[in-house]
């Protein structure tokens, strides 16, 4: 007892001494210094941004961009007239995959208030309903937005897993239900005649970005690892369908939503030695997992598709993210909705932000016309044809778009 | 051997899948792993298990302790000028010590200042007025409802967003995961060494502390029988506070250690379940025993890198559940079974 | 001896002069007082009040929802409040119900019957007590080998199973969809019209006011009062003497006798089939079930709930799962209150934290919940107590001094409520 007195008084010493020293220093942001333990320098994380590749088909072919002059503007010709209504929004507002339903609000918001600005007669408010996507908070938010008499459209859900989830809800009440993300192929297969997509589903993503695997980046060996979402479980179904022999079935692992700590997973992928791994999942798990991949030495190309194509992945994922390849339905924003949209949210678009815009202006078309309830909108979707931002907007019978292409990012 | 894993395998096929294949094919690299949680699993235990040895209480509360000392070590990286970013700082191997101990202890004061605070706002004015254990349980996790819940959303509104929130926090990784050697093939890792190192110095400092000082004896003599305590002039109350400001430390480093592991694990709901399975190795090493926490922390940990082996990833929780529900059926006192109490704490 | 009455003045709050009077009302008297109250609450929804309307969400959604919280509460009160096992894994019980329900009528899982012989319009009521029945076998599942336990002990053994029924529906993906869940389970499909081509239950009713939250709450008052017919009798029987033996004093009760293993297991399963009843409504009625809805801040709810409202007492249960669903919604949506400006989604958000503020708060001061449980123990307690404090009054009339015998407040008072 008395002998460890001044043992404690020492280290406590030099504990003080420590702090008073490293107290003064100041600290770099980490950059390539000291020793690196892989050879390479690794640029610092702020310098790394998603980079539009190529449009692809679902054999892995190149398609050129489309051209997007003829797109619809949400302002139309400044002469519409009609009584106050409301297009509702929902998706991950809050929550760990926020950055994702964000870029969908932001979009819908820009193309709502070019239209109110042009058209005094006709405004049209955007009403916000956060599911932080999750499918269960979902179920406490639609009752909400369906019982609102004044929103006539749904934008929305965004993810496949609360589409799911409370489609049956929208489907029962007759709401539109236009969603510019969630892409799980078996939503369409419920007959729900309310709902319509935005953009290219799994069934075309899967396979399209599996033959560019195979073909183009000539990856022999894949382990796809999938999230326990819904959009996780069919994009991995589909991928894994598509990669066919490239699938590698002794390391393809599942992650439940909500992890953090991958490192059984980064275990069995290490011992597997693939030329990739693709993630099926959103970015919350997906940027933790590309950094540990790092971490515990594996060296396969990280592929992953539009849950994890985010700014908010390479920013949490840090160096890691470097060189990853995402895919995604959407495509890269037009530089004039680009200026527009970063001068006033003052963050650049993302994922999905060019769906919105060009759903929600065509519901504003529907309201300009003349649609004041929801079986009207309902109607006019249906029977809509006509150019958007991102591609010729025309839906089959089921709800999908005739024709839709993969675009496929880097970070770099 | 191979007739074990026939009739497994028969057994379990339908529903779940059982790879016996896998454990043995990385035995090596999950034991290592499942030390390395073990450790940490064991220094939370020993805050449940000094508690329970002392005041016959569950303080449920303890994972929020936890997850509060994760913050505490986060906020005070924060204070020496740290930012979050997804590479780590190359400090050099001193200062990175330097820093790291310095985290540490600022998780241990903020841990140990909660839980001795929790005792004095929930717990004492229960004893004082002779509440049943059912009204502590039900205290305490009123407590834990409130201190996840400010972390939540009453923190972020004091830090400007910097801390709490729903979000984890965005990692300051200090120490890059680096392979210093390889046993029987399996990989060390810098953090893992520095994990088991720090908490074999932890627990023994804790041992000779409770066996060895005076503060100690009257941990072990209030264990044994209060009232005698008393009589002999040990301070209950203090003894009180201070087997709460103990595990508080303790966990409170652990916390660090957790978050050189899981760098993004930083998150309000970030302790509940390894505040849970910090119990469950409690129970299965003998609650009310020291060195049972230890013991039982090692092992739980161990054991789920193997559960998460042998039936798959995703089951990894409910190995500590499974085993702390056989523990309490079939030997609830434990593996080392003795209490606190006694002379061989 | 002096010949004066040394009648200590009782004080009596307004509480205890309310349940005295109530007390002294005859069984039909009390359903007389009781009716008209269950009907102006069950109008509630229809008369939609302005103050007590909520602004943010569904008024009849959120009567819907403290209708199935209700009846968790009266269950979870016969585990708690009256036996004294502390459960903490009770959404255990919640999540087989639903899933039961789940499992039978949603296309997405493998053993659904709707697409072989059931009709879809009566899949949940024949699914219902299936339910029931399911969710009372895993109670006995649970019960039997961790009712030896006591006290700390069977609280974490039950959260443990608690947890370990979500991580199973987690993780047995093909069975019960794992993390995406089942949907499109089936609802009783009543009253269909041309304006409600699914009926009222459907959550295409959307009617004011009579939309589907409102037709799903009346439904959960029907269950509640069977409910609560159920387990007074029962209360007021053996087992209710017995359950209350067992809370005060395990050890002298099965000294006395009673066999405490048998009734506690009766308790589990008691509380486990009127969980799974709950269960059942709420996957008809939200169509969907997800692992994650049944975490164990759901079962700490629950418990909220039922230590609020009374342990012990089965309409102070219902008031204490009132206050747990309706005051976050309450605030919902709203931006000023009696004229002060508030944020009322931060208020709402917050909700977890008040209610861990009012369980230590509570347990501090008034461990006993807000209306807490009168113990009556004897069989015809209730005619006696009639009886005596008839007497009583009458003998208070007369100026003379009367024999302290005759005070109300030192018969036991019998007939348990």
């Amino acid at each position: 007892m008395r002998r460890t007195t001044p043992k404690i008084a020492g280290t406590a010493l030099v504990l003080a001494i420590g702090l008073v020293l490293t107290g003064c220093s100041s600290k770099e942001t980490p950059s390539d210094d000291g020793s690196p333990s892989d050879g390479g320098t690794s640029a610092a994380a702020a310098d790394l941004s998603i980079q539009p590749l190529v449009q692809i088909d679902d054999k892995g072919g190149e398609v050129p961009a489309a051209d997007t002059s003829n797109a619809a503007d949400p302002a139309g010709d400044g002469t519409a007239k009609c009584d106050p209504v409301s297009i509702a929004m929902a998706g991950a507002l809050t929550g760990p995959n926020a950055a994702l339903g964000i870029n969908i609000l932001n979009g819908a918001k820009l193309a709502v208030d070019a239209h109110n600005a042009a058209n005094a007669d006709c405004q049209v408010t955007v009403k916000e309903f956060d599911t932080e996507g999750d499918p269960q908070k979902a179920t406490q938010v639609a009752p909400s937005i369906v019982s609102d008499s004044s929103v006539i459209g749904l934008l929305g859900p965004a993810f496949s897993g609360e589409t799911k989830a409370v489609g049956p809800v929208f489907s029962q009440a007759g709401l539109l239900s236009l969603t510019a993300s969630a892409t799980n192929p078996d939503l369409t297969t419920n007959g729900w005649t309310n709902f319509f997509r935005g953009l290219a589903n799994d069934a075309v993503q899967g396979p399209s970005v599996a033959a560019y695997m195979v073909n183009t980046l000539k990856f022999a060996k894949v382990c796809v690892v999938q999230d326990d979402s819904d959009y996780g479980v069919g994009l991995a179904e589909q991928i894994t369908s598509g990669l066919g022999d490239a699938a590698d079935s002794a390391c393809a692992a599942k992650v439940k939503t909500g992890d953090k700590d991958f490192s059984a997973t980064v275990q069995i992928i290490k011992g597997e030695s693939p030329d990739a791994v693709f993630y099926a999942g959103y970015y919350a798990e997906g940027a933790p997992f590309a950094a540990q991949l790092k971490e515990g030495g594996v060296t396969a190309a990280f592929v992953s598709a539009d849950g994890t194509n985010d700014p908010e992945f390479v920013k949490q994922a840090g160096a890691a993210a470097k060189d990853a390849y995402l895919s995604c339905p959407c495509g890269p924003a037009p530089d004039t909705f680009a200026s527009d949209y970063t001068a006033k949210f003052n963050v650049a678009p993302g994922v999905y932000s060019v769906e919105a815009y060009d759903l929600a202006t065509i519901m504003l078309k529907g309201i300009d016309s003349g649609v004041k309830d929801r079986a009207g909108l309902i109607d006019f979707v249906k029977n809509y044809d006509g150019d958007g931002l991102a591609r010729h907007y025309q839906w089959d019978a089921t709800g999908e778009l005739a024709s839709a292409l993969i675009w496929i990012y880097q970070v770099k | 051997m191979s007739a074990v894993m026939t009739v497994g395998t028969t057994l379990a096929s339908g529903v779940i899948s059982f790879d016996l294949g896998s454990l043995g094919r990385n035995f090596w690299a999950l034991t290592i792993d499942g030390l390395t949680y073990g450790s940490i699993y064991a220094l939370v235990a020993v805050g449940y298990t000094l508690v329970y040895g002392v005041l016959r209480l569950i303080n449920f509360a303890h994972s929020e302790i936890f997850m509060l000392g994760m913050f505490g070590q986060y906020a005070t990286l924060m204070l020496l000028g740290f930012t979050p970013s997804g590479n780590a700082y190359q400090e050099g191997t001193v200062m990175t010590v330097v820093y790291l101990l310095i985290a540490m202890i600022g998780g241990m004061i903020v841990a140990g200042g909660s839980a001795v605070g929790l005792e004095r706002v929930a717990y004492r004015p229960l004893r004082k007025r002779g509440a049943p254990s059912l009204v502590f349980l039900i205290t305490a996790i009123g407590a834990s409802f409130i201190i996840q819940e400010f972390v939540h959303f009453v923190l972020p509104k004091l830090t400007g967003g910097k801390l709490g929130g729903v979000n984890a926090q965005q990692p300051i990784r200090l120490v890059e995961a680096q392979v210093q050697f390889s046993i029987f093939g399996a990989d060390v890792t810098n953090v893992e060494i520095i994990i088991v190192l720090a908490a074999i110095l932890l627990a023994v400092a804790t041992e000779r502390f409770i066996s060895i000082t005076k503060f100690g004896r009257g941990i072990r003599a209030v264990a044994q029988d209060p009232v005698t305590a008393t009589l002999m002039g040990v301070s209950r109350e203090r003894v009180i506070m201070l087997t709460f400001l103990i595990g508080g430390v303790l966990a409170g480093a652990a916390a660090l250690l957790y978050t050189l592991r899981v760098p993004s694990g930083i998150i309000y709901s970030g302790g509940f379940i390894l505040g849970i399975k910090a119990f469950s190795a409690a129970v299965l090493g003998g609650i009310g025993n020291l060195r049972g926490a230890l013991l039982g922390g090692l092992l739980l940990g161990v054991m789920e890198l193997y559960g998460q082996a042998l039936f798959g990833t995703e089951w990894r929780d409910v190995v500590a559940f499974v085993v702390l529900i056989l523990v309490l059926m079939i030997r609830p006192t434990g593996i080392l079974g003795e209490s606190l109490g006694r002379a061989r704490a | 001896m002096s010949t004066e009455s040394i009648t200590p003045a009782l004080q009596l709050g307004v509480g205890d002069r309310l349940r005295l009077w109530w007390d002294a009302l005859a069984r039909p008297t009390q359903w007389l007082v009781g009716v008209p109250f269950i009907v102006l609450i069950a109008l509630l929804p229809v008369i939609r009040p302005p103050v007590l309307t909520t602004v943010g969400t569904d008024f009849g959604g959120v009567l819907a929802q403290f209708g199935m919280y209700a009846l968790l509460a009266i269950g979870l009160n016969v585990v708690v409040g009256q036996t004294g096992l502390l459960d903490l894994g009770y959404v255990g019980f919640y999540a087989i119900g639903a899933y039961t329900v789940g499992l039978l009528t949603s296309p997405d899982s493998p053993w659904n019957l709707t697409d072989d012989w059931l009709s879809r319009d009566w899949a949940w009521l024949f699914a219902l007590p299936v339910a029931i029945a399911i969710t009372a076998i895993s109670g006995l599942l649970l019960g039997t080998p961790t009712l030896r336990l006591r006290g700390d002990y069977l609280a974490i053994v039950t959260l443990g199973f608690g947890e370990i029924v979500r991580l199973l529906a987690d993780n047995l993906s093909n069975i019960t969809g794992g993390g995406r869940g089942l949907s499109q389970i089936a609802y009783p499909v009543v009253g269909e019209s041309a304006s409600k081509p699914n009926g009222v239950f459907s959550a295409g009713n959307t009617s004011q006011p009579l939309n589907s939250g409102t037709w799903w709450f009346w439904l959960s008052i029907v269950l509640i009062i069977i409910v609560l017919l159920v387990v007074g009798n029962l209360e007021r029987s053996r087992v209710g003497r017995a359950w209350v033996a067992i809370r005060e004093d395990e050890d002298a009760a099965e000294i006395m006798g009673v066999p405490t293993f048998k009734f506690k297991l009766w308790a589990f399963l008691i509380g486990a089939s009127i969980g799974g009843l709950s269960g059942a409504l709420y996957a008809g009625q939200v169509q969907f079930v997800v692992p994650s809805t049944f975490n164990v801040i759901n079962s700490m709810l629950f418990l909220c709930a039922v230590v609020l409202g009374g342990q012990g007492n089965k309409l102070g249960v219902i008031l204490g799962a009132f206050i747990i669903v309706y005051l976050p919604n309450f605030f919902l949506g709203r931006t000023e209150l009696f004229g002060i400006p508030i944020n009322g989604n931060d208020i709402a958000n917050y909700k977890y934290l008040f209610f861990g503020l009012a369980l230590v708060v509570l347990m501090i001061f008034r461990p006993q919940g807000l209306i807490p449980a009168r113990q009556k123990l004897l069989t015809y307690g209730r005619s006696i107590y009639v009886a005596t404090r008839r007497a009583a009054l009458a003998l208070a009339a007369t100026p003379a001094p009367a024999p302290a015998a005759a005070e109300p407040s030192d018969t036991t008072e019998g007939g348990a409520r």
